[in-house]
């Protein structure tokens, strides 16, 4: 064969696109927006989504959210497991892409991928084990139990911070996911490679169509609409400025979602004990307490 | 009557065409506008078996007002219920200015002798429907027995006595669109005031390439006799998005007289609620959750 001498071999390039719906289209809008790497050297062509991607994708994640959020608990913990096997297999290629643009080179990288893989696994963990720890069986007067359980609110956007742009975004996501909310996803506008990749990841993950959605383009044309939608549910961002906090506040009165943003330090997004809480889960549900009758 | 003359439909370029005016871009006011035609054009449509007299009215008062405490959207053209129905939605709707349609003719397939079909019509007419949607037989057609596919279509029209003919054709079982254009100039001759693509039963339903051949039909049998046949496209349409496309593909191939719910309808049920989230959105600048709006 003759590509066994290399040499000649015509370089294959991989088109990074938005997941939607479970697919890969390119921006409606047609646009895109060059990446950059840390020499200045453009390295990807991105889809710079439009607010219309950004419709459709809350859309698809309405869809998604009553297959995804009746699921047994068990089954979305399997799920996520599975997430972390494949992005585990892609670890080398999601090292280097990361490398090309963040600071801090390959090794740096590479430690910023097996922390996301372990998120993830924690989470996977969390999914039937929250509501023990969220839940309660209330003390109450009579012969009855009165019983606390968490449930999905719903569609969750999320905002993915420039630092650590693929653990934080899976640090964001995974907490509402594992609780059955489905996600509408930001990636990091500087180093949006990674949220790619993690398409990928989502797409062999048995994920419903819809679940995850990921989003690349600029914050500021996406940020008002997600903020407004009345669709969506809950926020949950990351390294957003006094503006941007400001744009998601006012955006967020009108259906009273629910809103966490975080602000960590590059090298707290690594810290176990912070980051794998289940009180990263709590704003993302709706506690329901319910009356049932007891026999004495 | 005698042979049918057939008229041959160049599929690629029906396609090519319909595809190419689907693209054009609607913004604004002249948006605004077209989503309120396209919600005075709806036939909003319930044809299941679990029908019930609380759905159909509930139906009805949806679609005298189909967005709660704004007036300025306009209530739908008709009501297109089973026959069984008509009598309770000609009560809910006594006074308005929304028609009652309904099914008829052993609905969806046709598969009843004549005189069966003949007496629903008749007592759908009799319980007080304005409109009747007749299914042809696809059988006979298909078969070349043309000749009893019109005379099936002229008597029904005779037993509407003065109600609104609409004839469907069930494009999706037809197999061509020179079978379509057919069917539908053997309609048109057989005194159909409108010709409808679907029953909503069989996919494909409407689409835009259909529709375009049903709208050609009706053009040249304005031009040779001057009689105005309207075009109905039903099943599969759920977006506003494809509503404007529809609404392109008439004003472009019949002009503005055609712009008119005495002229052109489209069937639906998820439709209506789409439309009027774009017309909300309109007004109050945020995309709107599909919660905020009543069942359609």
């Amino acid at each position: 064969m003759s590509g066994e001498r290399g040499a000649r071999r015509v370089t294959v390039t991989k088109t990074y696109k938005l997941f939607l719906g479970g697919g890969f289209p390119r921006s409606e809008s047609g646009r895109s927006l060059s990446v950059v790497d840390r020499r200045g050297r453009v390295v990807a062509q991105v889809c710079r989504a439009s607010r219309k991607d950004l419709r459709e994708a809350v859309e698809a994640a309405a869809r998604a959210l009553p297959d995804w959020s009746r699921r047994d608990a068990y089954n979305r913990g399997q799920i996520l497991y599975r997430m972390a096997e494949m992005l585990e297999a892609r670890a080398g290629e999601m090292a280097e892409l990361l490398a090309l643009t963040v600071p801090g080179g390959l090794r740096r990288a590479r430690r910023e991928t097996a922390a996301a893989v372990d998120r993830l696994v924690h989470f996977a963990g969390w999914a039937d084990k929250f509501p023990q720890v969220l839940g309660n069986a209330n003390p109450v007067p009579g012969p009855y139990y009165n019983f606390t359980i968490p449930e999905p609110s719903g569609v969750t956007g999320v905002v993915a911070p420039a630092e650590e742009p693929l653990l934080a975004l899976v640090s964001l996501l995974a907490p509402p996911l594992c609780a059955g909310c489905t996600i509408v996803a930001l990636a990091s506008p500087e180093h949006p490679l990674a949220a790619s990749v993690l398409g990928e990841v989502c797409a062999v993950s048995d994920l419903p169509a819809g679940a995850v959605n990921l989003l690349s383009g600029r914050r500021e044309e996406l940020l008002p609409h997600l903020a407004g939608h009345r669709e969506v549910i809950a926020i949950h961002a990351a390294g957003c400025s006094r503006a941007e906090r400001r744009q998601l506040e006012e955006g967020t009165a009108g259906n009273l979602k629910r809103v966490r943003v975080v602000d960590l330090e590059a090298e707290a997004w690594y810290d176990e004990d912070e980051c794998h809480s289940p009180w990263w889960i709590e704003p993302f549900v709706e506690m329901k307490t319910i009356w049932h009758p007891s026999a004495y | 009557m005698g042979a049918m003359h057939r008229v041959p439909v160049d599929q690629v370029a029906v396609d090519a065409r319909a595809a190419r005016l689907g693209r054009r871009s609607i913004k604004r006011s002249a948006k605004e506008a077209a989503l309120r035609l396209a919600v005075a054009m709806t036939d909003l449509t319930t044809l299941e078996g679990q029908d019930s007299p609380e759905r159909v009215r509930a139906l009805c008062r949806k679609a005298l007002r189909p967005l709660e405490g704004d007036p300025t959207v306009p209530s739908v053209a008709a009501v297109c219920v089973y026959p069984r129905l008509v009598a309770l939605a000609r009560e809910e709707l006594a006074g308005t200015p929304v028609r009652v349609a309904s099914v008829a003719t052993a609905f969806p397939s046709g598969q009843t002798p004549l005189r069966l079909r003949l007496e629903e019509v008749r007592s759908a007419v009799e319980d007080g429907a304005d409109e009747i949607d007749m299914v042809i037989s696809r059988g006979l057609f298909l078969a070349g027995r043309l000749d009893e596919v019109h005379q099936e279509i002229a008597a029904v029209k005779e037993a509407c006595e003065g109600a609104h003919l609409k004839v469907i054709l069930e494009t999706g079982e037809l197999g061509s669109y020179e079978n379509v254009r057919l069917a539908s100039d053997l309609a048109l001759a057989a005194g159909a005031d409108f010709v409808k693509t679907s029953t909503g039963k069989v996919q494909p339903a409407a689409t835009p390439g259909v529709t375009l051949v049903l709208l050609e039909s009706v053009r040249d049998a304005w031009r040779r006799t001057g009689r105005r046949v309207g075009v109905k496209p039903a099943g599969g349409i759920r977006t506003a998005r494809q509503a404007l496309h529809y609404l392109v593909l008439v004003k472009e191939t019949l002009g503005d007289a055609w712009l008119t719910p005495e002229l052109f309808r489209f069937g639906a049920s998820s439709l209506l609620n789409d439309l009027v989230r774009q017309l909300l959105r309109l007004r109050d600048g945020c995309y709107t959750a599909a919660h905020d709006l009543s069942l359609a």
